[in-house]
């Protein structure tokens, strides 16, 4: 049986309550896991307070409620399996190593920042910095897929230097920025200034993007990679089309001020 | 409420008292004299066998203002890697090089400091550096204000302007940014970093102002003394860093034809360029200089092993170290295009030549040094380590034995191109109570600061006398902060919040004309709103102003 948590009373300001996380649950008890600590702002209360326990973790986690304002779910995971029903707060999967994460809702910002392995799935929307490197840090997400069928924001994959970052929607400005490996798709639209400072790394969009002026155009051909990225995310319920699949994209490299050896793929029949 | 510090064992070199037993009586945060009988005493501590010193003072820690501020976004592994929990009392905070405003507060006063420096004070940036301390709590503060490559200073001495002119004009900063002291960086040397010098000698030029460091070193130490400024010009040197750079130190104290000067972290200048690594130890002929000069006090930037973080205004010597870096990452950035600051984290290794010998280096200084009224304890935090590790460095001071022990464990051609293991010399409690209390608050003029004498500040630390002078530095057993009990046995016991200790020298005023125009064409800020009122820094939490007398 899988352990329930239902949100019961709303928190005013963020719950950091990375506690919830299977690495840390597996096998304790309803009321051992109530009186686990969580921080409400900077109050140390206990998880109970917030949510109704029902089961025991036998590696999957099942959350209930908009859990909008909790932050740091499942932190540093790295097995086990999370499906969070409604809306989910910033941090979510921050560092985690492996295990699921499902979310049927939107996640706000900094989902899965500086991830190494396991698998994040977003039904909806998503926040700011998806698979980012901390302020400061020098590598963002090196591993690991991060799948989100809905739209985001500014600074998807800051620094990310491994991994898959699949999006069904549109991004906002700076998709890859910094980027130093690893690939970003975009389904949708990109915003501005793509791929700034970015040394390698991919990033794919079905879309025209405007490009900024130290990225230059190569070609445009068909590469085969691509066919088995696009395949397999298809496969996981996004909407990608037999011609995106076969067609040509124009390849772009930059950026020229750093090492010039990333790439931006666009779709060339749209 | 009289309180009786009974039976302790007093180091307070103010008034020549060299481990006496003695009793201090406090009243209303001040040391008063023995009342009479009649008068009830409210408390006592029996501190028999306990060792008492006045709080300790850092004149040179690099704890507020934009570099430092830049260092902490830089490196989250820092912090994710000390993290410090809130009690009851304090409040939550990380961080190991660069701390916390409120985590540098409480770890300086469970160090038993109650005052710290900071030295490197952009006027610019003025404000930032203000509120930072005054986030940062139980210790006094204080800051040296940074002139010397800013467009204004240059173009005066390119114009020939007459000294009276200058002096108003560092009057008028000291004044306005609410500054105890002037520090000059790299003279002119940051300034020429950005019209792509990438080295700037004593006696070189900067090319766009046609200036060189030495007229500028010259003529701010002759203003900072006319003005009385108590705290001679506090000087980060040419060429920090460089193998060979202790013939420009020496050249730097000729310079000044006798007018009194604080080499700042002379450690990082002490180096010669003989072996075959073409780098060695200067730190025998500085030494001899500094005790020559009795014009010339130091403070030593003590290099300790271990990750940390160099933030320093010399722009230029920290872009020629960025190569170094670790972790691999580095800001160089400037401010209102009148000076800037590098921050590069930086890792000091045992087994390094370099980085042991620059550990010898700093120990030889130390050693080589005699009067310890004119040099100051200082790792130049966080430069060359964090000040947490001040215990160790006054260990590696006061025990030949332990200090040879380590000298064995660095790397063996440092350790044999040093003459560190021929040198015996311990230093005492008494020398230790003159360089890191009564030494530096003479030198900022802190006039009721550094020792222990009737009508002083009861700033006191006393001190459980063990052997192991790392333990008994690291953990003191009472702090006092004006006569109030703060720390107990190593931990805060409860929260203050310290003064801001600044300086107010007398300056022709129709400076602000000049000024004014200046501001005018080329500032982003206006005049009025550069200039720091009382209100704002007593507004953000700090205590008090405390204004210093000038000489």
């Amino acid at each position: 049986m899988s352990l329930k948590l239902s949100l019961h009373t709303k928190p005013d300001v963020p719950l950091e309550a990375d506690v919830i996380c299977p690495d840390k649950l597996n096998g304790v008890n309803e009321t051992a896991i109530a009186a686990l600590t969580v921080f409400h702002g900077n109050d140390q209360t206990a998880l109970g307070d917030f949510f109704t326990v029902k089961g025991q973790c036998d590696g999957e986690i099942q959350l209930e409620g908009d859990l909008a304002n909790v932050k740091h779910l499942g932190s540093e995971m790295t097995i086990g399996k999370m499906i969070i029903e409604g809306d989910v707060g910033q941090h979510l999967g921050a560092c985690m190593s492996g295990g699921e994460i499902v979310v049927e809702g939107n996640a706000h910002d900094w989902v899965a920042p500086e991830m190494t392995g396991g698998k994040i799935t977003i039904k909806g929307n998503a926040g700011h910095l998806i698979g980012s490197a901390y302020r400061g840090s020098p590598i963002g997400m090196q591993g690991g897929e991060i799948i989100i069928h809905g739209d985001v924001k500014n600074e998807t994959g800051n620094t990310m230097r491994g991994g898959l970052i699949a999006i069904g929607g549109n991004t906002g400005d700076f998709t890859g920025v910094n980027m130093l490996a690893g690939t970003i798709i975009v389904l949708g639209e990109m915003g501005i200034r793509n791929g700034a400072s970015m040394k390698r790394g991919t990033i794919i969009s079905m879309h025209h993007a405007p490009m900024i002026p130290t990225f230059s155009y190569v070609c445009t051909y068909n590469p085969t990679y691509l066919r088995m990225y696009l395949s397999y995310i298809r496969k996981l319920g996004m909407e990608v089309s037999d011609e995106q699949i076969n067609g040509n994209y124009k390849r772009w490299i930059g950026d020229a001020i750093e090492l010039n050896k990333g790439e931006i793929l666009l779709y060339a029949n749209e | 409420m009289l309180i009786k510090l009974s039976g302790g064992t007093v180091y307070d070199p103010v008034h020549g008292i060299n481990g006496e037993k003695r009793d201090i009586y406090l009243q209303d945060g001040y040391i008063t004299r023995k009342p009479a009988s009649s008068i009830k005493i409210d408390k006592t501590y029996d501190l028999n066998g306990k060792i008492i010193m006045a709080g300790a003072i850092d004149i040179h820690t690099h704890i507020g203002g934009g570099k430092v501020n830049i260092a902490r976004m830089m490196l989250p592994e820092d912090h994710r890697a000390d993290l410090v929990s809130k009690t009851k009392l304090t409040r939550s905070g990380c961080g190991h090089a660069a701390p916390s405003t409120l985590t540098a507060g409480y770890r300086y006063a469970e160090m038993g400091y109650t005052a710290c420096f900071e030295p490197a004070m952009l006027p610019s940036n003025a404000r930032q550096a203000h509120m930072e301390m005054a986030d940062t709590p139980m210790v006094d503060k204080g800051a040296y204000a940074m002139l010397g490559s800013d467009d204004f200073f240059l173009r005066m001495l390119t114009a020939k302007k007459d000294r009276e002119a200058i002096s108003d004009y560092v009057g008028w900063i000291i004044n306005a940014t609410q500054a105890i002291a002037i520090k000059v960086v790299n003279p002119g040397g940051i300034n020429a970093f950005k019209f792509n010098q990438r080295k700037l000698d004593l006696d070189e030029q900067n090319e766009h102002y046609g200036v060189s460091p030495r007229e500028i070193i010259k003529s701010l130490a002759r203003a900072v003394r006319e003005l009385g400024v108590p705290h001679p010009l506090h000087l980060h040197g040419c060429n920090l860093g460089v193998p060979g750079n202790m013939h420009t130190t020496l050249d730097t104290i000729r310079a000044v034809e006798g007018m009194p000067l604080h080499l700042t972290h002379v450690q990082f200048h002490s180096y010669g360029t003989e072996g075959d690594r073409k780098f060695s130890s200067g730190a025998a002929e500085i030494a001899e200089a500094v005790n020559s000069n009795p014009n010339i006090s130091i403070d030593v930037g003590q290099v300790l092993f271990g990750q940390t973080v160099t933030a320093s205004g010399d722009t230029m010597r920290q872009y020629a170290g960025h190569w170094h870096a670790h972790p691999k990452k580095w800001v160089i950035m400037d401010i209102e295009c009148d000076a800037g600051c590098g921050v590069v984290p930086f890792k000091y290794r045992d087994k390094n030549f370099v980085n042991a010998l620059q550990w010898a280096i700093g120990l030889e200084l130390f050693l080589l040094i005699n009067d310890p009224w004119r040099i100051f304890l200082t790792t130049d935090h966080p430069n060359g380590a964090p000040f947490t590790s001040y215990p160790h460095l006054i260990r590696l001071l006061m025990d030949r034995s332990f200090r040879n022990d380590m000298l064995a464990t660095i790397n063996k051609g440092a350790a044999a191109a040093s003459i560190l293991s021929s040198i015996d010399r311990e230093y005492t409690l008494y020398e230790i109570a003159t360089m890191t209390r009564a030494a530096p608050a003479r030198s900022l003029g802190l006039k009721n600061r550094g020792h222990l004498g009737g009508g002083a500040i009861a700033d006191i630390t006393v001190y459980n006398n063990i052997k192991n002078k790392e333990k008994m530095f690291e953990k003191p057993l009472y702090v006092f902060k004006n006569g109030e009990e703060i720390v107990k046995n190593g931990k805060i016991v409860k929260v203050v919040t310290g003064g801001t200790h600044t300086l107010r020298p007398d300056y022709d005023k129709s400076i602000e004309k000049s000024l004014k125009k200046y501001f005018d064409r080329y500032m982003t800020v206006k005049l009025g709103n550069f200039k720091i009122d009382d209100d704002e820094i007593v507004e953000h939490g700090n205590g008090n102003i405390i204004v210093q007398p000038c000489t």
